[in-house]
This record gives C-alpha cells, sequence and structure tokens, in this order.
C-alpha cells in the first residue's frame, strides 16, 4: 500500500519542483505522439471516407486485414520497422534509428489501421438520408464530404482519441525504435519500464499519474472539439 | 479544427529540424548505465568536444548486436570472450579494458544451499544445483548471463529443472525476482550495490576473482566496415575514459552509501 501512497506524493513532487528528466519525457510523449496522430490522421480520414463509401474489389478483405493490424502487438511493429531502419536494413542510409523521428514512424504505423477502422464506422454510422438530402440541396461532391464529414464529426474524433490513445502509453516500439535516449528519445511510459526494471515502484507510479493526467488534458481538449 | 492548426504546424517543425549537433551513439550495458557512472563520466566530454552523447542502454549482448548492425558508434561493454569474438570478425576496433568491478552470488539470508563456506565460484554453483535450490538466470545474452554461462560449463552441468528459472530481464528486475522467489543469482556487484536497500537478498559468495572478475571494455566500432560511424569521436570517448581526468572520475564514483562501484584499470 505504501508503493502507491508514495506514487502519489512523489507524483506531486516531480510536478512541483519541474522534474527536468519528467518534464523532458512528457514534452517528448506529447512531440512524438501528436505528430503521429497528426499525420496518421491526414492518411486516415481521407482513407477511411473512402473505404466506406466505395465499392471495390476486396473491401470486406481490406476491412478485416485492418481489423486485424489494430491487433499486432507493438513490439512487432517495432521489430519490422527496426529491420527496416538499422544501418543493415534497406532504409539504413536515413540514420533514423534511435531518434523520435523513428517513434514517429512506429506509433503511425500502429495508430492508422485504428483510425481507418473507426472512421469507416463512423461514417457508415451516417444516416443515409444526410447524403440525399445534401444532393437533394445541389450538393456538389466536396460539399457532400464536408457535409458527412461533419454528421460524423463525433466518431471520427472518437476514432483520433482511440488512435492517440493506443500510442501515447505504448511501450514496445517506442523502446526498440527510439531506445530510450535520456533527454532525446525517453517518453514517460519507457521512462516507466525503465524506472520499475529498476525496482524504482515509486518513481514508476508516480510517472504513471503523470502520463494519465497528460492523457486526460488532451483528452479534455479533443473532447472540446468533439462537443463544438 | 482550424485554431488546432498552427500548434500543428510548429510541433512538426519542431519535430522535422534537424540539429547541427555533432552526435555519437553509444551502445552499453545497463549495469553501467543505471548505476548513474554515466551521468558524471560523459558531460565533461560532452563539453568538451562539443558533441551530444546518446546512450542506448541494453544489455551486452544486444548491445554487441546493435553494433554488429552498425547502429551505434562505440560501445561500452563486458563479456570477454563475446568480445574478442567481435573484434576477430572484424566489426570493432581498438577494444580497450577500462575498469572492473566483480561478480556476486546472492541469495536468501538463510542461505539453504550453504554456498558460504565454498572456496570457489564452480563449487558453490555446484551445490546451488545440487540443493536445486531456486536459481534465476538473466537469461538475456547479457554479461552477466554470459559469466553465469560459463562457471556452469567449469561445473559440467547444464541447469534444468523447475528451479532454475530464466527471467529474460536485466539485472534490477532479475534481483527482485530473486528476492521474491527466495532464489539465488549472480549480479554484478556495482548493480547489487546499488539495489541492495530494496532487498534482503545477502552477498553469500565473493572473491573468487579468477572467475567472477567483470572487466568492461570500449570498442570502437570498425570504420573500415561501417563506413558511417563516427569513428573519430568514437577513439575520442574512448581516449576520455581511458584519460587520468576520465579514470580518476570513475575511481570516485560511489554508490549512495558510499562503496566504491567501479575500479579504473586503464592506466597502471
Amino acid at each position: 500500500m505504501d508503493y502507491i501512497i508514495n506514487g502519489f506524493i512523489e507524483a506531486f513532487r516531480l510536478i512541483f519542483i519541474l522534474d527536468q528528466d519528467v518534464f523532458s519525457a512528457v514534452f517528448i510523449s506529447l512531440k512524438v505522439s501528436l505528430t503521429a496522430i497528426v499525420l496518421s490522421s491526414i492518411i486516415s480520414l481521407p482513407l477511411g471516407f473512402f473505404i466506406a463509401t466505395k465499392d471495390f474489389v476486396g473491401k470486406r478483405f481490406v476491412i478485416t486485414a485492418l481489423n486485424t493490424l489494430m491487433a499486432v502487438p507493438t513490439v512487432v511493429v517495432g521489430l519490422i520497422v527496426y529491420t527496416l531502419i538499422s544501418r543493415q536494413g534497406p532504409l539504413g542510409m536515413l540514420n533514423l534509428l534511435f531518434t523520435s523521428k523513428a517513434m514517429i514512424i512506429g506509433q503511425f504505423i500502429l495508430a492508422t489501421p485504428i483510425l481507418t477502422s473507426l472512421t469507416i464506422s463512423a461514417v457508415h454510422a451516417v444516416d443515409e438520408s444526410v447524403a440525399s438530402t445534401a444532393l437533394t440541396l445541389g450538393a456538389n461532391n466536396r460539399q457532400l464530404v464536408y457535409t458527412v464529414f461533419l454528421e460524423a464529426r463525433f466518431g471520427l474524433l472518437a476514432a483520433i482519441i482511440s488512435g492517440f490513445g493506443r500510442i501515447i502509453g505504448e511501450v514496445g516500439a517506442a523502446m526498440m525504435l527510439g531506445g530510450n535516449i535520456r533527454g532525446v528519445t525517453r517518453t514517460i511510459s519507457t521512462f516507466i519500464a525503465l524506472q520499475s526494471s529498476m525496482g524504482e515502484t515509486e518513481r514508476g507510479i508516480a510517472l504513471g499519474i503523470i502520463l494519465i493526467l497528460v492523457a486526460f488534458l488532451i483528452n479534455v481538449l479533443f473532447n472540446y472539439f468533439q462537443q463544438k | 479544427m482550424k485554431k488546432l492548426m498552427p500548434c500543428i504546424v510548429v510541433l512538426f517543425l519542431v519535430t522535422m529540424s534537424a540539429s547541427a549537433e555533432v552526435i555519437l551513439k553509444l551502445g552499453t550495458t545497463t549495469s553501467v548505465d543505471n548505476s548513474g557512472l554515466l551521468r558524471v563520466l560523459l558531460p565533461p566530454f560532452e563539453k568538451m568536444l562539443n558533441v551530444r552523447v546518446d546512450v542506448i542502454s541494453v544489455g551486452t549482448g544486444k548491445a554487441m548486436e546493435l553494433g554488429k548492425n552498425g547502429d551505434v558508434d562505440v560501445l561500452i561493454v563486458h563479456a570477454k570472450e563475446a568480445e574478442e569474438q567481435f573484434i576477430k570478425e572484424g566489426s570493432g576496433v581498438n577494444r580497450r579494458e577500462f575498469m572492473f568491478n566483480d561478480f556476486v552470488i546472492v541469495g536468501p539470508p538463510d542461505d539453504p544451499a550453504g554456498i558460504k563456506s565454498m572456496k570457489d565460484a564452480v563449487s558453490a554453483m555446484k551445490k546451488i544445483a545440487e540443493k536445486k535450490s531456486p536459481f534465476i538466470s538473466r537469461g538475456d545474452n547479457s554479461g552477466t548471463h554470459q559469466k553465469e554461462k560459463s562457471i556452469w560449463k567449469l561445473c559440467q552441468i547444464t541447469p534444468s529443472g523447475s528451479w532454475y528459472m530464466e527471467s529474460g530481464q536485466g539485472m534490477e528486475a532479475t534481483l527482485l525476482m530473486a528476492k521474491e522467489k527466495s532464489a539465488y543469482t549472480i549480479s554484478d556487484r556495482g548493480t547489487y550495490l546499488a539495489f541492495k536497500n530494496k532487498t534482503d537478498l545477502q552477498i553469500l559468495f565473493e572473491g573468487d576473482m579468477a572467475r567472477l572478475g567483470n572487466p568492461y571494455s570500449i570498442i570502437a566500432i570498425n570504420p573500415a566496415k561501417y563506413k558511417h560511424v563516427n569513428y573519430v569521436y568514437a577513439m575520442a570517448l574512448v581516449g576520455w575514459v581511458t584519460s587520468v581526468e576520465g579514470q580518476k572520475i570513475i575511481g570516485n564514483f560511489k554508490t549512495p552509501s558510499g562503496e566504491i562501484m567501479f575500479h579504473p584499470t586503464a592506466i597502471p
């Protein structure tokens, strides 16, 4: 029990004294995960919209594949990207391994299937009549897409939130691709893994609390846009 | 969403902007990094040459794997035989031993296998196997794991059975497991000392330097084989850790309770 109480005390102490390691980890976590989720959204929202609204051969397969990819363990994604960007790998010359860019690539790959899949559901959930009404009112293609997106915004933001949830606390890919370098690629979650492996349970719990706080604040922000 | 856009653009630029700073990638073992030594040993070097050292802290086996893939510029590791193999196959150059500590066999205070009175490490380990006392192995091909395997080999024992468990994790996690399971394990002295207050495990066997000595060395990755490595700075780091100042920092580095963790050996 002491662990948990001391964890809380330690969490507030670390926040209060503006602990440099903690703040750099928070900054890196946010930098990496927000960049990944923005890039993923740019790809996933149009892609999901396309898959949801168009009929094409193999559509069911694509959807099933996306749903499967949602369950791929983060370490597997980490390993695959590692083999690609390692110096001996095909993309080795880009010098990406053990940088925050590598982590962004990994998290992008983790978030994209979820975002795309949930975008498909969100677009499907929009009532047929919305599109037909828009068309009767003389909407052109662009206006039609805009109307459907606007109607689906609640589901779309839920998709983004879920994708963000998958990557902000993710350890496997971040550890393997970033290398947990202090002040450079050490995120809150890899920091927690390090602390707990060193037996620093209280500090680990404290960081866990900080991670939850950060996730909470981001979600408050998302929620604000969702309600608009 | 419109209000978010400027923030996102700024974020993106910050992320993608490349820094002009020289970066040296050091692959090292957790026992060195977690001790805190690098936090005092590296900053003067970074300042002196205006370089940033990125420390990637993994087990020795994994660190050497990173070296073989050319993913780091320099290594600090502790597994003599594997290191010599590493040099022989041309992955690394200029290996220098620069400090040492030793391994200790730790276990529950009541010493159920009775290894305390043993004369050497081999008979101590034999005793544990005979009594089938719980033993936790790192099982991760780290320097410590390689040392453990070499001792089993000397015992002519292939440990197996429910008493022999592999944690597959770092030294601290393994010590924690040993504590929880009242088991024996082998640890480097530095990690054990740093961890001592979190466990009731005690040093039950020590001092067999022929078998339990633990020299650490620094190896530059071979620039002829891996054209992109930062060889000059890697050699500068070799120079720094073997310099009078560097060796002094190592020798003065102590645990919070005041025990010396590493003994400098580069300068006779």
